[in-house]
């Protein structure tokens, strides 16, 4: 039996009055990978955040690992939608990597074991040569994939992914679902994206989000979903997502 | 050559080697907290707490308590206010600032008024006076430069984190918010050592200018800590050493000396400073 590693129930968050997620239900197992799919103020990005317990719902229940979020967050890599960092802040491609590893011991100096396994995860993501430049001296491609190391060095259990594909070259894309796809078999993944072709490739079951989530446990969504989360035909938003993910009614 | 014959001649009189020491003691923790200042974007913060500091010393000639001992509680209650109030949603941080930092003043003006007879050296601690730094204020200096050096020792990484990105820091386990509010508390300090050296008003030149100096030769932050806190004393000697020739005021020749090596900073095109 898969155990579960991130429980939501009957969740509803408010921003300023207005909800934000109504009744939201969702049971996330271990090997899952989970693709999240909505229009743009659906609520995808405040999902993720409850689930790391930066937003504390208004009603409902919040588990990680069995436990609150606040304390078993650490288990969890995160690659946000938006890193709110300062273009000069004045580090280098490896201390931020580095940074996922800053909670397992407060006090004192990073291990030999943190920063080999920094330098392994920067060659997976094929940004080793870049390891000493300043943040700021990146792409956006490039700073986004350091983004990705630096979620994936705190060896989590569940990976969530904000939109990490979001200004990566087909090349890398396509070398990061592959990455993922090995990462699988280790952990949990919820991943938010707009690509419905690579969503429909790579994931095990598919949600969407808007405000309400629509979910059935599996990789099918009805059309009568979608008309309802993206209030609009589904021809409009269909056309990218194939068959095998969109039942029949 | 001059300068030797000179460095000797007033090495002579105490109260140059008490402002020199004091230039160096105050040069550690501006180096360090304004390396942070700069590089975390808390100016106007840090001058809030700077500012409200004033309310410490008026408090200090009410109760007749010595005002730098007194400004230390007072200075870390308004870094924990301004921390805590500036995150409130639905409310401006810039607005949080501004208020407190008036408040902080107000308080100390009104203490002062209270207290009967004149305030002795009241300028002094708005303007500085380096010339003038008593041995027991040498003291506390060396005292706060010890726990600031500890401190940011012990912490370096999660401080780094911390500074770099607090919300990615909270999720892997760093208490980001709380030692968001111990860096406040770093700058209460700091602004402590400061008063004797520039005074309340001019706290944030030199919590600024060294680090920001030192940005532009170096990537890395700990080199820029060690690069500001060279400036930091540099500035401060050169200022001392003018203000004694010229009969000028120290705390604003420290000042207007940094302003003019900032400038100057500013001439070197970036991309032909070497950054290591
Ligand atoms: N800090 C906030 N204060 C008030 N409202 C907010 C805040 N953050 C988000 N919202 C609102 O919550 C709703 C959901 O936002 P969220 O960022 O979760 O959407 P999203 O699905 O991630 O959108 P996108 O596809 O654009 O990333 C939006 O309507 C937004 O206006
Ligand atoms: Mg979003």
């Amino acid at each position: 039996m898969k155990s579960e590693v991130i429980g939501l129930r009957d969740v509803w968050v408010y921003h300023d009055g207005l909800p934000v997620l109504e009744d939201v239900t969702i049971s996330i197992r271990s090997h899952d990978f989970l693709g999240i799919i909505g229009p743009n103020g659906g609520g995808k990005t405040t999902l993720l955040k409850v689930m790391l317990g930066l937003i504390t719902p208004e009603r409902g229940e919040v588990k990680v690992l069995g436990g609150d979020p606040e304390g078993n967050r650490r288990h969890i890599g995160y690659v946000p939608q938006h890193s709110p960092f300062d273009h000069d802040f004045p580090i280098s491609v490896m201390d931020v990597v580095l940074t996922g590893r800053a909670g397992q011991r407060l006090f004192g100096r990073y291990s030999d074991q943190d920063r080999k396994l920094a330098h392994d995860t920067l060659k997976m993501v094929d940004m080793l040569p870049f390891a000493k430049r300043q943040i700021g001296k990146l792409s956006g491609g490039e700073r986004q994939r350091v983004f990705i190391a630096r979620a994936l060095v705190t060896e989590p259990e569940v990976l969530l992914l904000d939109e990490p594909t979001a200004g990566i070259d087909a090349h890398i894309q396509t070398e990061f679902y592959e990455i993922l796809k090995k990462l699988k078999e280790k952990m949990a993944i919820v991943m938010v994206s707009h690509d419905l072709t690579a969503i429909s490739i790579y994931v095990d079951k598919i949600a969407c989000l808007n405000r309400r989530l629509f979910y059935h446990n599996s990789k099918e969504l009805t059309s009568d979903d979608l008309e309802a989360a993206y209030q609009c035909p589904v021809e409009f938003i269909a056309h990218g997502l194939p068959h095998r993910v969109l039942k029949e009614h | 050559m001059v300068e030797m014959v000179w460095m000797i001649e007033i090495l002579q009189y105490g109260f140059m080697v008490n402002a020199l020491t004091a230039a160096l003691l105050s040069a550690i923790a501006c180096g360090i907290v304004g390396a942070y200042v700069v590089v975390k974007r808390i100016v106007f913060i840090s001058g809030g707490i700077a500012h409200a500091s004033f309310g410490g010393i008026g408090l200090g000639y009410f109760l007749g308590i010595e005002p730098v001992i007194c400004v230390i509680p007072f200075s870390i209650a308004s870094a924990l206010s301004i921390g805590e109030v500036s995150r409130r949603r639905g409310l401006s941080e810039d607005a949080a600032i501004g208020i407190i930092w008036a408040m902080g003043m107000a308080i100390g003006i009104m203490f002062i008024s209270l207290t009967p007879g004149y305030a002795p050296d009241l300028f002094s601690y708005l303007f500085g006076n380096i010339l003038t730094v008593p041995h027991s204020d040498l003291l506390i200096m060396l005292l706060l430069d010890v726990v600031i050096v500890i401190l940011v020792y012990l912490f370096y990484k999660e401080f780094l984190a911390m500074s770099f990105d607090e919300e990615f820091a909270t999720v892997v386990g760093v208490p980001a918010h709380r030692l968001y509010l111990l860096l406040l508390c770093l700058v209460a300090l700091t602004a402590v050592v400061l008063i004797r050296v520039v005074g309340i008003i001019l706290v944030i030149a030199l919590l600024t200018i060294p680090a920001t100096v030192s940005r532009r030769f170096t990537d890395v932050l700990w080199k820029m800590m060690v690069l500001s806190t060279i400036f930091s004393a540099m500035f401060s000697i050169i200022g001392i050493y003018l203000s004694y020739l010229f009969d000028l005021p120290s705390g604003s020749t420290i000042i207007l000396v940094s302003g003019v090596v900032f400038l100057l900073s500013l001439l070197m095109p970036s991309r032909h400073i070497l950054k290591y």
